[in-house]
């Protein structure tokens, strides 16, 4: 058995120091996906330097906002060591409701959207319930409930959305503050600046702290007093509660289509793991979770700025996906100075 | 471990610069070969890799379906799911059964354009069982799943009490065998939609086709469009034969004009990815007209132009009623073809038809007419109450059900 050997603690130069600072903010591993994000949108300006007009930068960011968001909940749910695959169901669900309550009466807006709210809480409830006191794994929860809300809309709807949206839904996701410039200053992007700021400040709260160490070891944090069942479930709500945001701004973009949200969740998955956040929990950041998403969104741009044949867009996607969280499952795997040592491990007494 | 990771950089890299040079490639394709059938023209730049092999371009078929677009149909106009092109009537009174249990082995009803075929296709059966002409209905779906479809086909076989059976089969190649199995039971066996590569079935009913539906389109473009201009192609998916029959016939199109074809991409009929799209070639440059391999999602397309505050594109859609209606609200210039919908009401009435003894056209195709600027509003008026993923042409006017049983779907 071959143990790599801890190196030697480097000297600590006002470089790394500098470096430690960054990867404490960015969270380890996730210096790749800034990286990534980095080249991504350099070789866009370079491809299509009209991109990078102010009007052009947020058109895209308008269409980005719902993945950063979803991958936002996913996150919570990720590093507290589960999957919720139900979320690009629960989006297809959302619009579809909308849609079909709403039917196209403005004073019916503002109602509907409490409603959502309160079906997003009771899915996320459901999913951390069963998953956290009945101990089925999320993945089955998940995607029992993904084929239970897919099935459950094909029922009622027999496989066509009815109904509208009002205008007043589709502002969020579509309309803006018209001004200089920009032309156009996207809701959702404020939506989005707003998520940002609320999740980073829940991550450094108490609670996200818990949500970490929930991740990371799930005994240990049990020993020392964390309610795993309801730090998790927190954060099955989270991510519900993010999905039907989320699924506010998708239909508001683009209006109700029969395939609206579909396969978001494996979108959104990826996204957070390519932003360095460990799948099975405890590791990660948030941030790197959102910027993850923001590179997915850039790369399909890159995609279609390069006129790349369609159809072996999903082939290169992959490719750069695994070459990056390989890339950074190497950084992190690198001992570095200020990580505990793994201790050896100890021969069995018994 | 430095090498390793210096690798999957290169990797990476090699990844975005390989994909980066297909593009500036010329196109590859092979010289247009004059004695096969696939003598398709490469198009701009960027589309060649669908049409080098001309797998979905038959050009007779091609031709057909163009020529079949100018022929008067035979039947009452009035009732276009009763019409047909170019009939080759056969007996039927071999086909005699002594029950009317039919049998309906259905693909899916997985987008809303089969939904709403599906309702007609009810309605048609609820007239009829309370006529007396049809006893039970019995129905599987197969949810877009071959080897499911094969088994429910196989199902009513067994079954052996089935007086007809009617196929709406899920893909080609695939199902011909339990098509040929039904026919081989004896019962007549009804095949709509898309086809099966054999011809045991009494009639195989449909409208005339993918390649007049992608021609309808193109030709439109081609003569709204200034030479020069620039046409976006938005596709659901590759590979499936009726949607790949619009495109080639399109692209067949596209080579004969002057139209510069940006691109072909598929949305997957997704509205938000359709919006992405077209505003990111909005980004590179001006997009004059749309093509769409299906109306679904055609209104993203269009708001994609109007958020970014660019002129309303020449534009191809469906005779699907969000379509027609943004058309109608903008007063832009468009065209929307039509897959002949009210085709879910034929199969039930060529089986009453054949149990009658009467005789049924043994290809049954049915009218397929585009809806253009004249006839929008009539077919907007008609379908005033409906939902928004209605499609126009349903042919269900005439049906007690109308309208509330199309409205609660």
């Amino acid at each position: 058995m071959t143990v790599t050997a801890p190196r030697p603690t480097p000297q600590r130069s006002a470089g790394s120091r500098a470096g430690d600072l960054l990867s404490r903010v960015f969270g380890g591993g996730s210096a790749t996906v800034f990286a990534l994000l980095i080249v991504v949108f350099a070789a866009i300006f370079i491809v299509n330097p009209s991109f990078a007009e102010p009007p052009s930068l947020m058109a895209f960011l308008k269409q980005a906002a719902p993945l950063m968001i979803l991958a936002i909940g996913q996150y919570f749910v990720i590093v507290s060591g589960e999957f919720d695959l139900s979320v690009g169901s629960l989006v297809g669900a959302q619009v579809v409701i909308a849609a079909a309550l709403i039917d196209g009466e403005e004073g019916r807006t503002v109602p509907v959207i409490l409603l959502m709210v309160g079906f997003g809480i009771l899915v996320g409830l459901v999913n951390g319930l069963i998953t956290t006191l009945l101990k089925v794994q999320s993945f089955i929860t998940t995607l029992g409930m993904m084929l239970v809300l897919y099935g459950a809309i094909r029922l009622w709807t027999g496989g066509a959305p009815t109904g509208a949206l009002s205008e007043a839904f589709r502002q969020p996701g579509r309309g803006g503050i018209d001004m200089a410039v920009v032309r156009q200053l996207p809701w959702a992007l404020m939506i989005l600046v707003g998520v940002v700021i609320v999740a980073v400040a829940v991550m450094r709260s108490s609670y996200g702290r818990t949500l970490v160490a929930t991740g990371d070891n799930e005994r240990a944090a049990g020993f020392s007093g964390v309610r795993v069942w309801r730090v998790r479930t927190l954060a099955f709500v989270v991510s519900s509660v993010l999905a039907t945001l989320a699924a506010i701004l998708i239909g508001g973009y683009a209006g109700v289509t029969a395939q609206v949200g579909q396969g978001l969740e494996f979108t959104a998955i990826t996204a957070v793991v390519l932003g360095g956040v460990v799948l099975g929990g405890g590791r990660g950041s948030v941030v790197a979770a959102m910027a993850g998403a923001l590179t997915l969104e850039a790369l399909f741009v890159l995609f279609n700025q390069l006129s790349m044949p369609s159809t072996i867009r999903p082939a290169v996607q992959g490719v750069i996906i695994i070459a990056a969280v390989a890339y950074a499952a190497r950084e992190r795997a690198r001992p570095r100075h200020h990580q505990e040592v793994p201790s050896q491990p100890q021969p069995n007494e018994a | 471990m430095r090498t390793t990771r210096a690798l999957l950089a290169a990797s990476a890299a090699a990844a975005l610069l390989l994909a980066a040079c297909t593009t500036d490639e010329p196109s590859d394709t092979a010289a247009p070969d004059e004695t096969a059938a696939a003598s398709e023209q490469p198009g701009a730049e960027g589309e060649d890799e669908e049409t080098a092999d001309g797998e979905f371009f038959v050009r007779a078929d091609f031709d057909r379906q163009l020529a079949q677009r100018d022929v008067e149909p035979e039947g009452d106009p009035a009732t276009p799911w009763l019409q047909a092109i170019e009939p080759e009537y056969v007996d039927t009174a071999q086909y005699a059964q002594d029950g009317n249990t039919l049998c309906f082995s259905n693909a899916s009803v997985s987008n809303p354009w089969r939904v709403t075929g599906w309702i007609t296709m009810q309605q048609q059966v609820e007239v009829l069982q309370a006529a007396g002409e049809i006893g039970e209905f019995r129905v599987s779906d197969a949810a877009d799943d071959d080897n499911k479809q094969i088994s429910d086909i196989q199902a009513f076989i067994d079954a052996g009490d089935c007086n007809a059976i009617i196929i709406s089969p899920s893909t080609t190649a695939t199902l011909t065998p339990a098509v040929e199995a039904a026919c081989a039971s004896g019962v007549p066996v009804i095949v709509f939609d898309r086809g099966v590569n054999t011809d045991c079935m009494v009639t195989f009913i449909h409208p005339i086709g993918g390649y007049a539906y992608g021609a309808d389109g193109a030709e439109f473009l081609a003569e709204n469009l200034e030479p020069g201009s620039t046409v976006l192609a938005l596709r659901i998916l590759p590979g499936v034969d009726v949607l790949e029959n619009r495109w080639a016939a399109a692209q067949e199109i596209f080579a004969d004009s002057e139209l510069e074809v940006l691109g072909d991409e598929f949305t997957g009929g997704d509205g938000a990815e359709i919006k992405n799209i077209v505003t990111q070639y909005l980004q590179r440059g001006e997009v004059d007209g749309i093509w769409m391999d299906a109306g679904d999602g055609a209104v993203a397309a269009v708001e994609a132009f109007e958020d970014t505050g660019n002129d309303y594109p020449v534009m191809v859609g469906e005779d699907e009623l969000s379509f027609l209606r943004k058309w109608q609200e903008t007063g832009m210039t468009a065209i929307a073809p039509v897959y002949s919908n009210f085709q879910w009401r034929t199969p039930i009435l060529a089986a009453t038809m054949i149990w009658a003894g009467e005789q049924v056209p043994s290809e049954w195709v049915l009218p397929q007419d585009p809806i253009t600027e004249e006839d929008r509003d009539d077919f907007l008026d008609r379908n005033a109450d409906m939902p928004s993923l209605h499609y126009a042409k349903f042919g269900g006017e005439d049906l007690p059900g109308f309208p509330s049983a199309w409205q609660d779907r």
